[in-house]
């Protein structure tokens, strides 16, 4: 059939839309300015995120459109400075300098300042207007300076700043955002700010030096050469002069700062012209008490801020558990009846059993955990949002100093609660290289989202639904696995700070956000990326191991025990009947079933390798799950999923039913308690996560510490198993 | 008097920086430096860190790092 040629026609207007950004404008401000928010207000849905070459900062690009014009925006990470200080930083700055290889060099700043910490935003503004680049300054929350009393001058501040423009603006309502899109479109053609010379010693000295060079270098990378010592401005500034080069820089330093440190002078320098501008443009009435004044005031109280830190964390636990058993249930009814109605209605045999017993029940079993997840997902997103965790990290830092590490690591630890692969990423945040490797090795303990499933399945079977006061026996033993993962986190942290990686106590100071009411557009933006990565995996990942699983389960098929199965039901037939027939037809076929799974590949190899896991009470299918798991951990839940569907517990009807009347030859229950405290010990401390190992890698350079660490959290998993089932077993 | 023994409520400057360590020099570029109004917010468990706030903004540290502050009682406070 020939297409219809009016489908094939492409409107003239859609290819023109696909014009490519005409230049790159990078967004830089403060950590916490509202940068972000504002960066997803200009660039809505039309964003990617990537890595930078070689590290695992995130690149945020976004696309920004108005009229015919098509900008790149680079959300960069946040800054105080150009003189850098962690990883992160010091990409930052790369991609402001154009140094950065698959970045295009921006053609124009948007500068973000908070309006109530114009303090430190204009400390590096100031260092941003010396760039030579055309900027737009965006003052964010304005809402939240007029509720305190704030008043800016913008007119005033304009003036002192060169005649850039400036566009307060409100990011989470959107107001003042229709005058900051046409700023940022006219910005590339911008005039550069004219700004008077801030500092001319340093420029005088700066463009004398600009003048030796064999080739073009910007002044300001020299300033930065002269002030910065360990950066690569300085390095690439003394290979530049030649012989003597470092010796010059040196006389020229001791001309420029005397005996102070570069940094203090410059620091002392720049916040006395940014006291002076604030004096002239920002009035302040008296603050107005808000809720979020008020709330901080009593949580930074020593006694109630920590009191109430531990509430909201077992909030969390609790609601993990209460809050999403409607819906999982829900979840669960619903596929194993989508898997009995389609195996009722496929002709019975391979191809039933591998819709009903390896798709539905290895997928299903895992989706069954999609609404905990999120649950906790969505905590952990509020309570970043919100800034509580930077409150968590000044709280709990005493508690991290005893372990030689600083309250900077408990943020990394927190978002691992959610997902380690993020939580160590946000390590990047500490400086030093040992405090940031043990923080790295410390949070795959911490009880991640995929340690969930596991977790609850085995909890839900096997622990009873007491009431002890408020909370129930199950969330208790929950609480009691997520307090396992964070003490063996901190030991490990503390021994690895006592013995390879010792070394000075890490400093700590840590700017602290005011409370945040959350903004729903970003919480849920970031909510449903959460559930697409999952439902990703699920479909994937863990669908295709569910199949291979479901495959070795189910092949080769014993013809004898098929045989066998016949002639015992034509028997049966001979001597039963009505309901007794039925009931015992059943048994009979579970029966065989189970002797076919015994005989099959996976049966098999579990078998080879149940010696190993036999002293810590697991049988051949437990045995093979764990070591199905090893990729990622969640994929357990899959496999007992699918290994339990078709042998003889199949009649329960969900897997945790299954699981309680799993039993050895000799009739005794595989799943005592024992067994089950043992299991659970395993899951909180092995490392079962290819995707964490390959952070690790990323992060640390190199396969010294993802082995370490796979080697170490293995061996005290197996060993914490052993134990527990040994003691319970004398 | 430094940083570390400040009383509540009331308002000082910063009058003198001991900036030899790096990490002090960090805290200079977060804006503690001479003339930089400041006052105690609060402390966590055991009086470290402590909580301070300064042109509105609140900023935390250690006392070993506060002692390299000096301040003096800001006049007409």
């Amino acid at each position: 059939m020939r297409p219809d040629p009016k489908s094939i026609r492409v409107s003239v207007d859609k290819i023109g839309v696909r014009r490519h950004p005409s230049a790159t404008v990078v967004v830089v401000g403060n950590p916490n300015s509202g940068k972000s928010t504002l960066f997803n207000r200009l660039t809505g849905m039309r964003q990617k995120t990537a890595n930078y070459p070689g590290v695992t900062v995130e690149k945020h690009i976004g696309v920004f459109k108005l009229g015919d014009t098509v900008l790149e925006l680079v959300d960069l990470p946040g800054m105080f400075a150009l003189s850098t200080h962690s990883l992160e930083e010091r990409i930052a700055v790369d991609v402001l300098f154009g140094r950065m290889p698959d970045v295009k060099p921006p053609a124009g700043i948007l500068a973000v300042l908070d309006t109530t910490n114009l303090y430190q935003g204009l400390y590096l503004l100031q260092q941003l207007l010396t760039l030579n680049l055309p900027v737009v300054v965006a003052l964010t929350m304005t809402d939240a300076a007029q509720a305190s009393g704030l008043h800016i001058d913008v007119d005033a501040l304009k003036k002192r700043l060169g005649g850039v423009q400036i566009c307060p603006v409100v990011a989470t309502t959107g107001q003042g955002i229709d005058a900051l899109r046409r700023a940022l479109s006219e910005l590339p053609s911008a005039p550069k700010p004219d700004l008077p010379t801030l500092w001319q010693e340093l420029s005088h000295a700066s463009e004398e030096l600009v003048r030796e060079m064999p080739v073009t270098v910007p002044r300001i990378e020299i300033e930065r050469a002269l002030i910065d010592h360990d950066s690569d401005f300085y390095r690439e500034l003394v290979g530049r002069l030649g012989d003597g080069g470092a010796a010059r820089v040196d006389a020229i330093r001791q001309a420029l700062f005397g005996a102070d440190p570069p940094l203090a002078k410059e620091a002392r320098q720049r916040y006395g012209w940014v006291r002076d501008v604030l004096s002239e443009v920002q009035q302040s009435a008296p603050a107005i008490v808000t809720w979020s004044s008020r709330l901080s005031a009593w949580i930074n109280r020593p006694i109630p801020g920590t009191i109430g830190l531990f509430v909201v964390m077992a909030v969390v636990f609790q609601a993990v558990f209460a809050w999403a058993t409607p819906l999982m249930d829900a979840i669960d009814v619903a596929t194993s009846t989508l898997g009995a109605s389609i195996a009722s209605i496929l002709p019975a045999g391979a191809i039933a059993s591998f819709v009903s017993d390896g798709v539905i029940a290895g997928v299903g079993s895992v989706i069954v955990f999609l609404p905990q997840i999120l649950i906790l997902f969505l905590f952990i997103i509020i309570l970043e949002d919100s800034g509580y965790l930077a409150r968590a990290a000044y709280l709990m830092d005493r508690v991290m100093r005893s372990v030689g590490l600083s309250g900077q690591s408990i943020i990394p630890m927190i978002s691992s609660f959610a997902c380690a692969v993020p939580g160590i990423m946000a390590t990047r945040v500490i400086p030093n290289r040992r405090d940031r490797i043990a923080t790295i090795l410390a949070a795959p303990f911490m009880t991640c989202s995929a340690r969930l499933p596991v977790y609850a399945l085995l909890i839900a079977a096997f622990v009873p639904a007491q009431k002890i006061g408020w909370m129930n026996l199950q969330g208790l033993v929950l609480f009691g696995l997520y307090l396992l993962g964070i003490v063996a986190g901190l030991l490990t942290a503390l021994m690895l700070r006592q013995s390879v990686l010792r070394g000075p106590k890490p400093p700590f100071a840590l700017m602290l956000p005011e409370f945040r009411r959350p903004n729903p557009r970003t919480v849920l933006m970031q909510l449903l990326g959460r559930a697409m990565i999952f439902m990703r995996r699920a479909g994937t990942v863990i669908f295709s191991v569910a199949v291979v699983v479901w495959a070795l389960a189910y092949f080769p098929r014993s013809p004898e025990i098929e045989s066998q199965l016949q002639d015992q039901i034509g028997a049966a037939q001979q001597r039963f009947d009505g309901e007794y027939l039925q009931r015992e037809t059943a048994t009979l076929k579970n029966q065989a079933a189970a002797a076919q799974l015994e005989q099959s590949f996976l049966g098999r190899a579990g078998k080879s390798i149940e010696p190993l896991f036999r002293p810590l009470g697991w049988d051949w299918r437990v045995s093979a799950a764990v070591i199905a798991g090893f990729p990622a951990r969640e994929v357990v839940v899959a496999v007992l999923g699918t290994v339990y569907a078709v042998g003889d517990e199949a009649d329960e009807a969900t897997l945790a039913g299954r699981l309680r009347s799993a039993s050895w030859p000799d009739g005794s229950a595989v799943f005592t308690l024992p067994m089950v405290i043992g299991l659970l010990i395993f899951y909180a401390c092995c490392l079962q996560c290819a995707a964490t190992l390959a952070v690790i890698r990323r992060e640390t350079n190199g396969w010294r510490w993802p082995v370490f660490a796979w080697l170490y959290m293995t061996s005290i998993g197996y060993l914490g198993a052993l134990i527990a089932f040994q003691l319970g077993n004398p | 008097m430094t940083l570390d023994s400040l009383q509540r409520g009331r308002k000082y400057v910063i009058a003198g920086v001991d900036s030899k360590d790096p990490v002090v020099q960090r805290l200079m570029v977060l804006g503690l430096v001479e003339g930089t109004e400041i006052e105690l917010a609060s402390a966590a468990i055991g009086g470290d860190p402590i909580e301070y706030r300064m042109f509105g903004n609140a900023i935390s540290l250690r006392r070993e790092q506060a002692r390299h502050f000096a301040v003096s009682l800001k006049t007409g406070s």
